[in-house]
Order: C-alpha cells, then sequence, then structure tokens
C-alpha cells in the first residue's frame, strides 16, 4: 500500500554555477539563473509504502509524518533563499533535481527501521514541473 | 533514479468512429464521443525523462530543450487541429487509428522517440513516460 502526503513550502533561489560567466549561466538556466534570486510555491509529496497495521487499519500515522515533513523539510526551508540559509545548497545548486535528492536524504533515516520504507519524492516547482526521486533500498 | 516531468497543453477536435463496426455498433460502444460532428477537448500532456543528474549543473534535462521538442514535434501538430481530419495517423477514409486517447498517447510517444536524437542528440536523458489528459476525469500514461 502506497500512502502520500502533501506539504508547500515557498522558498527563493537561484540557479548558477559559480565557475561559469553570467552570459554562460543565463544560456544554460535561463531566467532562473537570475543573481537576485527567485521564489517558487514548492509542492512536495512524499509517498510510502508499507503493509496496513491489522489493529489500527493504517500504513503510518500521518500525524507523525506530517511533524517528521515539518521539521526536516518545511520548518528550516519555507521562506528562506535556498542558497544562502539552506545547507547544502550554498555549495550545491538548488535545482528541482538537487532540492529532491536533499529532501529524500533528510527525510530516510526516519524510514530505516521496521514499518513502511520511503518510496518516492516528489517536488513541483510550478504546476507544470516536477521531478521524482527515489532511491532503492535494501530489500526493495 | 531521478525522472523530471514537464507539463503542456494543447486543444483539439475528435471523433471516435471505428471503421470495423456498424454506425449502431460505435454508437453503442463510444456512445457522446460517436457524435458525428466531433467534439473537442483541452488535453494535458505530460512528458517525463528518465537519467542522471549532470553533477555540474545539478539538471537531469534542460527543461528548454524538452520544451522546444514537444513544441516543435507535438503541440505545433496537434494543437487547435482536427485529429481525424489533419493528422495523418488519424484520417484516411477509415484506415487511420481511431483517435481515442490511448492511440493518441501512443501517436506522441512515437512521434517524440523519432525526434529525440534532434534534441538530444546522445539519446540522454530517454523518454520514460507520456500521460494525456483528455480531462481533469480521465488519464491514458504509457511508460517506456
Amino acid at each position: 500500500m502506497l500512502i502520500t502526503r502533501r506539504v508547500e513550502f515557498a522558498a527563493s533561489h537561484v540557479c548558477a554555477d559559480p565557475a561559469l560567466s553570467a552570459e554562460e549561466n543565463r544560456a544554460l538556466f535561463g531566467p532562473a539563473a537570475n543573481p537576485h534570486g527567485h521564489g517558487h510555491n514548492y509542492v512536495l509529496e512524499v509517498t510510502l509504502e508499507g503493509q496496513t497495521d491489522p489493529r489500527t487499519g493504517m500504513v503510518y500515522d500521518l500525524k507523525r509524518l506530517k511533524q517528521i515533513l515539518n521539521e526536516e523539510i518545511v520548518t528550516p526551508m519555507d521562506h528562506r533563499f535556498l542558497n544562502r540559509e539552506v545547507a547544502p545548497f550554498q555549495q550545491v545548486i538548488p535545482t528541482a533535481e538537487n532540492i529532491a535528492a536533499e529532501i529524500w536524504r533528510r527525510l530516510a533515516a526516519h524510514f530505516q527501521g521496521p514499518g513502511p520504507r520511503l518510496s518516492n519524492v516528489r517536488l513541483y516547482e510550478t504546476e507544470d514541473f516536477y521531478v521524482d526521486y527515489a532511491e532503492r533500498t535494501a530489500g526493495a | 533514479m531521478t525522472t523530471l516531468t514537464r507539463r503542456y497543453r494543447f486543444s483539439a477536435s475528435h471523433r471516435l468512429h471505428a471503421a470495423g463496426f456498424t454506425e449502431e455498433e460505435n454508437r453503442e460502444l463510444y456512445g457522446k464521443c460517436n457524435n458525428p460532428y466531433g467534439h473537442g477537448h483541452n488535453y494535458t500532456l505530460e512528458v517525463s525523462v528518465r537519467g542522471e543528474v549532470d553533477g555540474k549543473t545539478g539538471q537531469l534535462a534542460r527543461p528548454a530543450v524538452l520544451d522546444e521538442l514537444v513544441g516543435r514535434e507535438v503541440l505545433a501538430e496537434l494543437d487547435h487541429r482536427s485529429l481525424n481530419e489533419e493528422i495523418a495517423a488519424f484520417s484516411g477514409g477509415g484506415e487511420g487509428m481511431v483517435p481515442t486517447t490511448e492511440n493518441l498517447a501512443a501517436w506522441i510517444e512515437q512521434t517524440l522517440q523519432a525526434g529525440w536524437r534532434t534534441a538530444f542528440p546522445d539519446g540522454k536523458p530517454e523518454l520514460c513516460a507520456v500521460r494525456v489528459l483528455e480531462t481533469k476525469r480521465n488519464s491514458f500514461e504509457l511508460r517506456t
């Protein structure tokens, strides 16, 4: 069984490689390279896969999932400038691809033991652009 | 594994009518989609690609490159067209495929694959899914 919870956060970012010139960054990343930054209302969908507990009828406690998402993702990233304020994006370009992988790393530690495994992270940068990220875990 | 998805829109008309059935059977099979004058939809298209995230750019694909390919090969062909009358695969006096959204998704997948290397000369990233939403309630997905 798959269960998915959706949360939103608003943040700003710049997509630019400091090793490249302004012109090269503009050619590669388009308007996202604007050095002053710009923002998105990110929508994050986190999917867990597991068995339904016959006693509770639930795969996972959604209150607990909400709390983990708030602590690991929403509180540190909401209303922040990712490049300046959120590790590791001082060094790593905060493309949607890299943000999704970082979200996976932050969440994976919570789903190592018995119980559901982290199945997928989907991050919408806009309604028309999203990335999915998943790492294969042992036994999956 | 990372996949990247872009969403596009186009509007087109179609009529579902299969040459192998009688008029009555077609009405029974396709219902109001068999209306002889046709009808239209605002279609939504989602194109997904998979591959490696470039360590330097942090990107799996440049969205502008995918947009150019989808715009040229698919949207320019389909947008504001009658699928039955104007798209060869779906016309031809009963020779063509019925423009169901299943067949439309397959046409889009084949069309994108045929033009893929004009946008991505080394074949990377690769196309991994085409999803067509006919309405908010009906969607059809082809995974490759």
